[in-house]
């Protein structure tokens, strides 16, 4: 099914997020497939717009909803351009779920600390709707956000409600204020200033642009938390998910395959990773 | 495998007549380079008297009958809103003849990328079925580094494999299929006389390699040398062309498009084979490149065939042809590249201080 054929999908919803991104939710139109459909935090989906092509996205969306698929689109390239055209009700695909996942259940009794930068949220949607499931497998659980402006922070609407139903400990940073902004200024890093990290019981899973991996890992790495509880979530050019046309190559390794969630240790090894 | 031997005459025979009763493709003169040398492809081959049983090399590998440059994958309908996906496995039986072992070895490292693993490709898995392949030993050319590799002899992902051993051929049969077509050919059990001539064969091509590749620990020394200068210097030479991978019998790299119909009521999703060389092969939507610089992409190349990926059990995937460094327009080859690589770390070792008791 996944090496030829999608799984058909009715375009249920369409949420704007902000100017760029829009969160699209999916139906699966076969019932047999859609209890089939199932899926882990941290994988993705090879996204399908007949008659334009095929890119690799996130899923968003909570792996216990087993009747919608949700992904957090930015429009960028040419297939993300035509899905943004779509209508409510309009037909795609997707293949997949492809790659590695967030281990939720082995961070299970312990601190985490989730950490996006900018459209990095859009992954990191599905750990923290699992956190929110098993809240109480979970001690303290802390959200650092990221964005460039404060019209580009997404999901700001769930805010308030991670914030008191989940008992997540959420702070939000931006790069340029804009003149309503009352929060946070400056880089995320910063924002390690206003928590307490119990390094030993902590697990990290950061996700941003390429750029801000190095700076956030080699910070969680001085504050001592160990290399292999720290997760993120690479970003490579995909045609196909499944190891066979060799675009998100990087080191020695597929993203599609042993990614895209890595361990830090492993990127580490890896040549070329972050 | 049964081993059999058969005359030349009897053994075009039975390639005449296998021939003429199938979709087939081997070696052909196409034209001569500038040095008046003749130049073989893999052709469609209507008779014997059409094959080159003599060739020395085919410029570009047999791999594009398996895995053809464009391949349409599905099909999209579109009717009222909304459309429908076709998708067909469309693979009429083949006869492939006179691969070399190293070209045979090719296709068993292509069986291990797109046949095992978690997604086995259906549309390799369709041709490969029905590709009856008859293998040809032959003595090696001047640069070609099989040997190195440990690729020159092979012992399987054929179904007939003839060793020239004088008058006759030495056939291993591995396949029912070859065997029954055989039972209509004169062939006998092969003598202790032939079973010698066949060593003696072996010995001579082995003998006769002269291009040796020190390959030996390369997997390591690619990791060691990930930021050498070596690769700044060959990628300043690459010219980003992609000549090597469309020759190469391994690389197997591709790009998707989709083409939409005029009319608007269709559109075809086509596989495309493409060059790690190229300059987007790693660029993502937005327009960041993972690797943006000649001497990145064409590390990556080496990083590939000399190291290996996981996903193919980390062995090197070159098999010493050297179609690359042939076709190459910048006269980048394996030989010089590896050599250099190496080099740069010997030029270390001169480096060490003696230790004070010798001093």
């Amino acid at each position: 099914m996944v090496t030829d054929h999608g799984y058909k999908c009715r375009i249920t919803n369409i949420v704007p997020l902000s100017e760029h991104e829009k969160l699209f939710q999916l139906r699966i139109v076969d019932p047999h497939e859609r209890a089939l459909f199932t899926f882990r935090p941290g994988q993705f989906l090879m996204l399908d717009v007949p008659g334009y092509g095929e890119a690799p996205i996130s899923i968003s969306s909570a792996t216990s909803n087993r009747e919608f698929i949700e992904l957090c689109i930015r429009k960028a390239g040419h297939v993300t351009s035509a899905l943004f055209e779509a209508k409510q009700g309009a037909f795609i695909a997707v293949r997949g779920p492809f790659g590695t996942s967030f281990p939720m259940e082995a961070m299970q009794d312990s601190d985490v600390l989730l950490i996006a930068g900018g459209l990095g949220i859009a992954p990191l949607r599905a750990p923290l709707f699992w956190i929110n499931d098993h809240r109480d497998h979970y001690r303290n659980v802390s959200f650092l956000y990221g964005a460039k402006e404060p019209s580009q922070m997404l999901f700001t609407y769930q805010f308030e409600e991670w914030k008191t139903v989940s008992h997540i400990d959420l702070h939000t940073i931006v790069e340029k204020p804009s003149d309503e902004w009352t929060g946070r200024t400056g880089m995320i890093t910063s924002l390690f200033d206003d928590i307490t990290i119990d390094p030993k019981n902590t697990w990290a899973i950061v996700c941003g642009p390429p750029v801000m991996f190095k700076f956030v890992c080699t910070h969680l790495d001085k504050l001592g938390i160990p290399m292999n509880r720290m997760f993120v979530s690479l970003e490579r050019r995909m045609h196909c998910g499944m190891g066979k046309c060799c675009r998100c190559m990087v080191g020695s390794t597929f993203t599609c395959l042993d990614g895209p969630v890595f361990d830090y240790w492993s990127v580490m090894n890896l040549k070329e990773a972050i | 495998m049964i081993y059999k031997v058969i005359s030349k005459p009897e053994f075009r025979a039975f390639v005449d007549a296998l021939v003429r009763a199938n979709t087939s493709y081997g070696p052909r003169q196409v034209d001569t380079d500038h040095n008046g040398e003749p130049i073989y492809q893999f052709m469609p081959v209507a008779s014997a008297d059409e094959i080159a049983f003599d060739y020395t090399v085919t410029t570009s590998s047999a791999k594009h009958l398996l895995m053809p440059f464009r391949e349409e994958l599905s099909k999209f309908s579109f009717k009222d809103k909304n459309w429908d996906q076709e998708v067909e496995y469309d693979a009429p039986p083949i006869v492939l003849f006179g691969l070399r072992p190293c070209d045979i070895n090719a296709i068993n490292i292509l069986d291990e990328v797109m046949l095992k693993g978690p997604y086995p490709s259906p549309y390799y898995l369709a041709r490969r079925k029905n590709t009856f392949i008859i293998g040809m030993d032959h003595l090696p050319l001047p640069d070609c580094f099989c040997r190195s590799m440990n690729k020159h002899t092979t012992d399987h992902g054929f179904n007939v494999f003839a060793s020239d051993i004088g008058e006759n051929y030495f056939l291993s049969i591995n396949s029912s299929k070859a065997f029954n077509f055989l039972k209509e050919f004169e062939t006998s059990d092969p003598t202790y006389e032939d079973d010698c001539k066949l060593i003696e064969r072996r010995k001579l091509i082995k003998q006769s390699f002269k291009t040796n590749v020190e390959v030996t620990g390369l997997p390591m020394f690619l990791d060691l040398e990930f930021d050498s200068p070596i690769w700044e210097k060959w990628g300043d030479k690459c010219l980003n062309c992609g000549t090597c991978a469309m020759v190469c019998p391994t690389c197997y790299c591709y790009n998707m498009e989709e083409h939409l119909a005029t009319d608007l009521e269709s559109s075809s999703r086509e596989k495309r084979l493409y060059s790690c060389n190229l300059i987007d092969f790693a660029e993502v939507t937005g327009g960041h490149n993972f690797r943006p610089k000649n001497g990145d992409r064409l590390k990556y190349r080496y990083y590939h065939h000399y190291r290996g990926f996981a996903v193919n059990d980390n062995q090197q995937i070159c098999v010493g042809c050297n179609r690359c460094g042939r076709a190459c327009l910048a006269g980048i080859n394996p030989k010089d590249v590896i050599n250099d690589l190496r080099l740069e770390k010997e030029s270390c070792v001169t480096c060490v201080l003696p230790s004070p008791e010798k001093s």
